[in-house]
Protein backbone atom coordinates (compact mmCIF):
# COMPACT_ATOMS: atom_id res chain seq x y z
CA UNK A 1 0.00 0.00 0.00
CA UNK A 2 0.92 3.53 -1.01
CA UNK A 3 0.39 6.44 1.90
CA UNK A 4 0.90 9.71 0.63
CA UNK A 5 1.15 12.79 2.91
CA UNK A 6 1.22 16.10 1.99
CA UNK A 7 1.26 18.05 5.02
CA UNK A 8 4.31 19.39 7.06
CA UNK A 9 4.63 17.29 10.66
CA UNK A 10 5.07 21.09 12.00
CA UNK A 11 1.83 22.00 11.45
CA UNK A 12 -0.41 18.66 11.00
CA UNK A 13 -0.37 15.41 12.70
CA UNK A 14 -0.61 13.85 9.32
CA UNK A 15 2.74 12.09 9.16
CA UNK A 16 2.44 10.57 12.80
CA UNK A 17 -1.31 9.43 11.99
CA UNK A 18 -0.10 7.53 8.53
CA UNK A 19 3.23 6.29 10.75
CA UNK A 20 0.50 4.40 13.40
CA UNK A 21 -1.20 2.83 11.14
CA UNK A 22 0.84 2.22 8.39
CA UNK A 23 2.20 -1.69 7.91
CA UNK A 24 5.32 -2.86 7.61
CA UNK A 25 6.60 -3.65 3.85
CA UNK A 26 4.20 -0.27 2.83
CA UNK A 27 5.33 2.70 0.96
CA UNK A 28 5.45 6.53 1.69
CA UNK A 29 5.51 9.04 0.03
CA UNK A 30 6.14 12.83 1.05
CA UNK A 31 4.63 15.37 -1.52
CA UNK A 32 4.05 19.31 -1.31
CA UNK A 33 4.47 20.43 1.98
CA UNK A 34 5.11 16.76 3.27
CA UNK A 35 8.29 16.72 1.81
CA UNK A 36 9.34 18.77 5.37
CA UNK A 37 8.89 15.32 7.34
CA UNK A 38 11.93 14.14 5.22
CA UNK A 39 14.51 16.81 6.70
CA UNK A 40 17.23 15.80 8.89
CA UNK A 41 17.85 17.58 11.91
CA UNK A 42 14.85 18.54 13.09
CA UNK A 43 12.00 18.05 15.97
CA UNK A 44 10.45 15.51 13.82
CA UNK A 45 13.34 13.12 12.46
CA UNK A 46 13.46 10.94 14.74
CA UNK A 47 9.67 9.65 13.93
CA UNK A 48 10.04 8.85 10.43
CA UNK A 49 14.01 7.96 10.45
CA UNK A 50 12.74 5.10 13.17
CA UNK A 51 10.45 3.99 10.33
CA UNK A 52 12.69 4.01 7.64
CA UNK A 53 13.65 0.38 8.52
CA UNK A 54 10.25 -1.49 7.99
CA UNK A 55 8.82 1.55 5.67
CA UNK A 56 10.06 2.52 2.48
CA UNK A 57 10.21 6.40 2.23
CA UNK A 58 9.85 8.64 -0.69
CA UNK A 59 10.07 12.51 -1.73
CA UNK A 60 8.61 14.09 -4.03
CA UNK A 61 12.00 15.88 -6.13
CA UNK A 62 10.21 18.59 -7.86
CA UNK A 63 8.58 19.82 -4.16
CA UNK A 64 11.68 19.75 -2.31
CA UNK A 65 13.11 21.60 -4.92
CA UNK A 66 10.61 24.53 -5.44
CA UNK A 67 11.58 24.52 -1.70
CA UNK A 68 15.07 25.15 -1.85
CA UNK A 69 15.81 21.58 -0.28
CA UNK A 70 18.79 19.61 -1.96
CA UNK A 71 18.83 15.87 -0.98
CA UNK A 72 21.69 16.19 0.99
CA UNK A 73 19.35 18.09 3.64
CA UNK A 74 17.08 14.45 3.80
CA UNK A 75 16.73 11.63 6.59
CA UNK A 76 19.56 9.14 5.02
CA UNK A 77 17.41 6.72 3.29
CA UNK A 78 15.03 8.17 2.03
CA UNK A 79 14.58 7.92 -1.76
CA UNK A 80 13.44 11.21 -4.07
CA UNK A 81 11.47 10.07 -7.14
CA UNK A 82 9.78 12.54 -9.51
CA UNK A 83 6.28 12.26 -10.83
CA UNK A 84 7.12 9.01 -13.15
CA UNK A 85 8.07 7.69 -9.55
CA UNK A 86 5.18 8.56 -7.99
CA UNK A 87 3.29 6.99 -11.11
CA UNK A 88 5.43 3.67 -10.71
CA UNK A 89 4.72 3.72 -6.82
CA UNK A 90 1.22 4.10 -7.51
CA UNK A 91 0.88 1.39 -9.56
CA UNK A 92 3.69 -1.20 -7.75
CA UNK A 93 1.44 -0.70 -4.81
CA UNK A 94 -2.50 -2.08 -4.74
CA UNK A 95 -3.81 1.01 -3.83
CA UNK A 96 -3.31 4.42 -3.02
CA UNK A 97 -4.11 5.96 0.35
CA UNK A 98 -4.24 10.18 0.70
CA UNK A 99 -3.50 11.47 4.48
CA UNK A 100 -4.93 14.77 3.23
CA UNK B 1 -3.50 0.56 -15.80
CA UNK B 2 -6.51 2.05 -15.55
CA UNK B 3 -6.21 5.09 -13.24
CA UNK B 4 -8.56 7.58 -11.57
CA UNK B 5 -7.90 10.68 -9.66
CA UNK B 6 -9.76 13.20 -7.90
CA UNK B 7 -9.42 16.57 -6.56
CA UNK B 8 -10.63 18.46 -4.02
CA UNK B 9 -9.15 21.90 -3.76
CA UNK B 10 -9.55 25.11 -6.08
CA UNK B 11 -6.57 25.95 -8.37
CA UNK B 12 -3.94 28.56 -6.80
CA UNK B 13 -4.77 28.41 -3.21
CA UNK B 14 -3.52 25.01 -3.17
CA UNK B 15 -0.49 22.86 -4.16
CA UNK B 16 -3.43 19.35 -4.84
CA UNK B 17 -4.39 20.78 -8.46
CA UNK B 18 -1.01 21.01 -9.65
CA UNK B 19 0.12 17.77 -8.27
CA UNK B 20 -2.76 16.18 -9.86
CA UNK B 21 -2.11 17.52 -13.37
CA UNK B 22 1.46 16.85 -12.90
CA UNK B 23 0.84 13.01 -11.73
CA UNK B 24 -1.32 12.77 -14.82
CA UNK B 25 1.10 13.83 -17.29
CA UNK B 26 3.36 11.59 -15.98
CA UNK B 27 0.79 8.81 -15.78
CA UNK B 28 -0.15 9.76 -19.54
CA UNK B 29 3.77 9.48 -20.61
CA UNK B 30 3.80 6.25 -19.02
CA UNK B 31 1.47 5.01 -21.00
CA UNK B 32 -1.26 4.49 -18.26
CA UNK B 33 -5.32 5.61 -19.13
CA UNK B 34 -6.42 8.24 -17.27
CA UNK B 35 -10.56 6.94 -16.59
CA UNK B 36 -11.44 10.12 -14.91
CA UNK B 37 -10.44 12.81 -13.22
CA UNK B 38 -12.90 13.83 -10.31
CA UNK B 39 -13.37 17.02 -9.33
CA UNK B 40 -14.54 17.93 -5.75
CA UNK B 41 -15.22 20.44 -3.07
CA UNK B 42 -13.48 23.21 -3.86
CA UNK B 43 -11.76 21.87 -6.96
CA UNK B 44 -14.57 22.34 -8.80
CA UNK B 45 -13.30 25.98 -9.14
CA UNK B 46 -10.93 24.04 -11.54
CA UNK B 47 -13.50 24.23 -13.68
CA UNK B 48 -14.19 28.00 -14.14
CA UNK B 49 -13.86 29.54 -18.02
CA UNK B 50 -13.67 32.94 -16.56
CA UNK B 51 -10.37 32.40 -14.72
CA UNK B 52 -7.74 35.17 -15.46
CA UNK B 53 -4.23 34.57 -13.90
CA UNK B 54 -1.47 37.08 -13.80
CA UNK B 55 0.44 36.32 -17.71
CA UNK B 56 3.53 35.06 -16.15
CA UNK B 57 1.73 32.40 -14.07
CA UNK B 58 0.19 29.18 -15.03
CA UNK B 59 -3.43 29.00 -16.35
CA UNK B 60 -4.82 25.61 -14.81
CA UNK B 61 -7.81 25.88 -16.02
CA UNK B 62 -6.59 26.15 -19.63
CA UNK B 63 -4.05 23.68 -18.61
CA UNK B 64 -6.43 20.90 -17.78
CA UNK B 65 -8.77 22.20 -21.10
CA UNK B 66 -5.84 21.61 -22.99
CA UNK B 67 -4.79 18.15 -21.50
CA UNK B 68 -8.50 16.91 -22.01
CA UNK B 69 -8.39 17.58 -25.30
CA UNK B 70 -4.84 16.35 -26.11
CA UNK B 71 -5.93 12.66 -24.63
CA UNK B 72 -9.59 12.86 -24.80
CA UNK B 73 -9.53 13.06 -20.61
CA UNK B 74 -13.12 12.24 -18.71
CA UNK B 75 -13.04 15.99 -16.32
CA UNK B 76 -16.38 15.89 -14.36
CA UNK B 77 -17.07 18.65 -12.32
CA UNK B 78 -19.31 17.06 -8.89
CA UNK B 79 -22.83 18.99 -9.14
CA UNK B 80 -23.67 19.30 -6.26
CA UNK B 81 -20.13 20.79 -5.33
CA UNK B 82 -20.41 22.89 -8.05
CA UNK B 83 -24.14 24.26 -7.38
CA UNK B 84 -22.57 25.74 -4.00
CA UNK B 85 -19.57 27.45 -5.27
CA UNK B 86 -21.52 28.44 -8.46
CA UNK B 87 -19.65 26.73 -11.46
CA UNK B 88 -22.61 25.93 -14.27
CA UNK B 89 -22.69 24.66 -17.46
CA UNK B 90 -25.47 25.66 -19.70
CA UNK B 91 -28.13 23.23 -18.73
CA UNK B 92 -27.76 24.16 -15.12
CA UNK B 93 -27.68 27.69 -15.60
CA UNK B 94 -31.23 27.13 -17.33
CA UNK B 95 -32.68 24.70 -14.46
CA UNK B 96 -31.57 26.52 -11.90
CA UNK B 97 -32.48 30.03 -13.80
CA UNK B 98 -29.30 31.69 -14.08
CA UNK B 99 -28.25 34.47 -16.55
CA UNK B 100 -24.70 32.46 -17.26
CA UNK B 101 -22.64 29.46 -17.50
CA UNK B 102 -19.05 29.34 -16.67
CA UNK B 103 -18.17 26.02 -17.64
CA UNK B 104 -14.32 25.57 -18.76
CA UNK B 105 -13.61 23.49 -22.25
CA UNK B 106 -13.47 19.92 -22.04
CA UNK B 107 -15.49 19.82 -18.12
CA UNK B 108 -18.61 18.55 -17.74
CA UNK B 109 -21.15 18.51 -14.70
CA UNK B 110 -22.34 15.35 -13.13
CA UNK B 111 -23.13 13.76 -9.88
CA UNK B 112 -21.00 11.71 -7.26
CA UNK B 113 -21.82 8.30 -8.91
CA UNK B 114 -19.41 9.21 -11.66
CA UNK B 115 -16.93 9.55 -8.33
CA UNK B 116 -17.85 6.00 -6.96
CA UNK B 117 -18.12 4.45 -10.37
CA UNK B 118 -14.15 5.29 -11.33
CA UNK B 119 -13.19 3.89 -7.77
CA UNK B 120 -15.27 0.51 -8.79
CA UNK B 121 -13.85 0.78 -12.52
CA UNK B 122 -10.22 1.95 -11.68
CA UNK B 123 -7.38 -0.11 -10.86
CA UNK B 124 -5.98 2.61 -8.60
CA UNK B 125 -7.86 5.55 -7.46
CA UNK B 126 -5.70 9.24 -6.78
CA UNK B 127 -7.07 11.83 -4.18
CA UNK B 128 -5.10 15.05 -4.10
CA UNK B 129 -6.25 17.73 -1.77
CA UNK B 130 -5.82 19.58 1.54
CA UNK C 1 -21.54 -3.61 -12.39
CA UNK C 2 -21.31 -6.83 -10.94
CA UNK C 3 -17.54 -6.78 -9.55
CA UNK C 4 -17.58 -5.38 -5.89
CA UNK C 5 -14.97 -3.85 -4.16
CA UNK C 6 -13.81 -2.91 -0.45
CA UNK C 7 -14.90 0.56 0.31
CA UNK C 8 -13.53 2.44 2.99
CA UNK C 9 -14.18 6.04 4.04
CA UNK C 10 -11.96 7.58 6.48
CA UNK C 11 -13.20 10.63 8.00
CA UNK C 12 -10.49 12.80 10.04
CA UNK C 13 -12.02 15.94 10.19
CA UNK C 14 -13.93 18.10 13.24
CA UNK C 15 -17.56 18.74 11.60
CA UNK C 16 -18.26 22.87 10.86
CA UNK C 17 -14.66 24.31 10.43
CA UNK C 18 -14.66 22.82 6.58
CA UNK C 19 -17.26 21.68 4.61
CA UNK C 20 -15.02 18.09 4.25
CA UNK C 21 -16.96 16.14 6.68
CA UNK C 22 -20.46 17.38 5.49
CA UNK C 23 -19.58 16.46 1.84
CA UNK C 24 -17.72 13.47 2.62
CA UNK C 25 -21.13 12.30 3.84
CA UNK C 26 -22.32 13.12 0.54
CA UNK C 27 -20.54 10.36 -1.46
CA UNK C 28 -21.42 7.73 1.67
CA UNK C 29 -24.92 8.35 0.73
CA UNK C 30 -24.53 8.28 -2.89
CA UNK C 31 -22.30 5.34 -2.92
CA UNK C 32 -24.34 3.29 -0.97
CA UNK C 33 -26.70 3.14 -3.84
CA UNK C 34 -23.53 0.88 -5.85
CA UNK C 35 -23.65 -2.28 -3.64
CA UNK C 36 -20.36 -1.91 -2.66
CA UNK C 37 -18.46 -3.06 0.29
CA UNK C 38 -18.27 -0.06 2.41
CA UNK C 39 -17.61 1.17 6.00
CA UNK C 40 -16.56 4.43 7.35
CA UNK C 41 -13.87 5.03 9.77
CA UNK C 42 -13.62 7.96 12.22
CA UNK C 43 -10.23 8.31 13.42
CA UNK C 44 -8.44 11.76 14.74
CA UNK C 45 -10.57 15.07 15.35
CA UNK C 46 -12.64 12.70 12.93
CA UNK C 47 -14.59 11.41 15.93
CA UNK C 48 -16.35 14.85 16.59
CA UNK C 49 -17.85 14.36 14.22
CA UNK C 50 -19.92 11.54 15.89
CA UNK C 51 -20.63 13.81 19.10
CA UNK C 52 -23.67 13.95 20.61
CA UNK C 53 -25.71 17.13 21.05
CA UNK C 54 -24.72 18.94 18.11
CA UNK C 55 -26.23 22.42 17.98
CA UNK C 56 -25.94 24.54 15.00
CA UNK C 57 -28.51 27.50 15.87
CA UNK C 58 -26.73 30.20 17.27
CA UNK C 59 -23.90 29.50 14.77
CA UNK C 60 -26.23 29.54 11.65
CA UNK C 61 -25.09 26.57 9.91
CA UNK C 62 -26.74 23.63 8.48
CA UNK C 63 -26.70 20.62 11.16
CA UNK C 64 -26.07 17.63 9.32
CA UNK C 65 -25.30 15.34 12.52
CA UNK C 66 -28.80 13.34 11.91
CA UNK C 67 -27.29 12.47 8.60
CA UNK C 68 -25.41 9.75 10.46
CA UNK C 69 -28.52 8.51 12.48
CA UNK C 70 -29.69 7.72 8.55
CA UNK C 71 -26.36 5.65 7.44
CA UNK C 72 -27.77 2.39 8.61
CA UNK C 73 -31.11 2.94 6.39
CA UNK C 74 -28.45 3.05 3.66
CA UNK C 75 -26.74 0.21 4.68
CA UNK C 76 -23.89 1.62 5.85
CA UNK C 77 -23.66 -0.93 8.72
CA UNK C 78 -19.98 -1.07 9.70
CA UNK C 79 -18.75 2.31 11.59
CA UNK C 80 -15.44 1.97 13.09
CA UNK C 81 -13.93 4.28 15.49
CA UNK C 82 -10.35 4.26 16.72
CA UNK C 83 -10.10 4.03 20.72
CA UNK C 84 -7.13 5.83 20.91
CA UNK C 85 -8.15 8.68 19.30
CA UNK C 86 -11.08 8.86 21.56
CA UNK C 87 -8.96 8.67 24.28
CA UNK C 88 -6.26 11.17 23.12
CA UNK C 89 -9.47 13.91 23.23
CA UNK C 90 -10.90 12.69 26.68
CA UNK C 91 -14.16 10.74 24.41
CA UNK C 92 -15.86 7.88 25.25
CA UNK C 93 -18.29 6.13 23.31
CA UNK C 94 -20.97 7.37 25.65
CA UNK C 95 -19.85 10.95 23.77
CA UNK C 96 -20.80 8.92 20.37
CA UNK C 97 -24.50 9.66 18.82
CA UNK C 98 -25.93 5.96 19.13
CA UNK C 99 -26.61 4.79 15.46
CA UNK C 100 -27.66 1.66 14.16
CA UNK C 101 -29.08 -0.45 11.84
CA UNK C 102 -31.69 -3.21 11.06
CA UNK C 103 -30.67 -6.50 10.73
CA UNK C 104 -32.97 -8.07 8.15
CA UNK C 105 -31.40 -11.20 8.35
CA UNK C 106 -32.38 -11.51 11.75
CA UNK C 107 -36.27 -10.33 11.88
CA UNK C 108 -34.97 -6.55 11.66
CA UNK C 109 -33.36 -6.46 14.73
CA UNK C 110 -32.01 -3.15 15.64
CA UNK C 111 -28.04 -3.79 15.79
CA UNK C 112 -25.60 -0.96 16.58
CA UNK C 113 -23.33 0.45 13.63
CA UNK C 114 -20.66 1.61 15.66
CA UNK C 115 -17.12 -0.46 16.32
CA UNK C 116 -15.10 0.83 18.98
CA UNK C 117 -11.37 -0.78 17.62
CA UNK C 118 -7.56 -0.04 17.97
CA UNK C 119 -5.28 1.69 16.17
CA UNK C 120 -4.01 -2.10 15.16
CA UNK C 121 -7.18 -3.05 13.98
CA UNK C 122 -7.52 -0.17 11.95
CA UNK C 123 -4.83 -0.61 10.14
CA UNK C 124 -5.45 -4.37 9.49
CA UNK C 125 -8.94 -2.77 8.29
CA UNK C 126 -7.46 -0.57 6.11
CA UNK C 127 -5.13 -2.79 4.66
CA UNK C 128 -8.16 -5.20 3.31
CA UNK C 129 -9.35 -2.00 1.30
CA UNK C 130 -9.37 -1.73 -2.33
CA UNK C 131 -10.63 1.94 -2.43
CA UNK C 132 -10.04 4.49 0.70
CA UNK C 133 -11.57 8.09 0.18
CA UNK C 134 -10.51 10.64 3.05
CA UNK C 135 -12.56 13.41 3.94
Amino acid sequence: MLHTVNKSPFESASLKVCLGLAKPGSDILLIEDGIYGALAGTIHTAMLAEATSAISVYALGPDLKARGLPEDRLIPGIKVVGYDGFVELACANDKVQSWL
Amino acid sequence: MKLAVMVNEGPYTHQASDTAYNFIVAALAAGHEIFRVFFYHDGVNNGTRLSTPPQDDRHIVNRWSELSKAHDLDLVVCVAAAQRRGIVDPDEAKRNGKDSDNIAPGFRISGLGQLIEAGIQADRLLVFGD
Amino acid sequence: MSETKKFMYINRRPPYGTVYPLEGLEVVLIGAAFEQDVCMAFISDGVFQLKQGQDTIESGMKNFSPTYRALGDYEVTRIYVERESLEERGLTEADLMPLTWEDEDDDWAEKPSIQIVSRTQLSDLLEEQDVVFNF
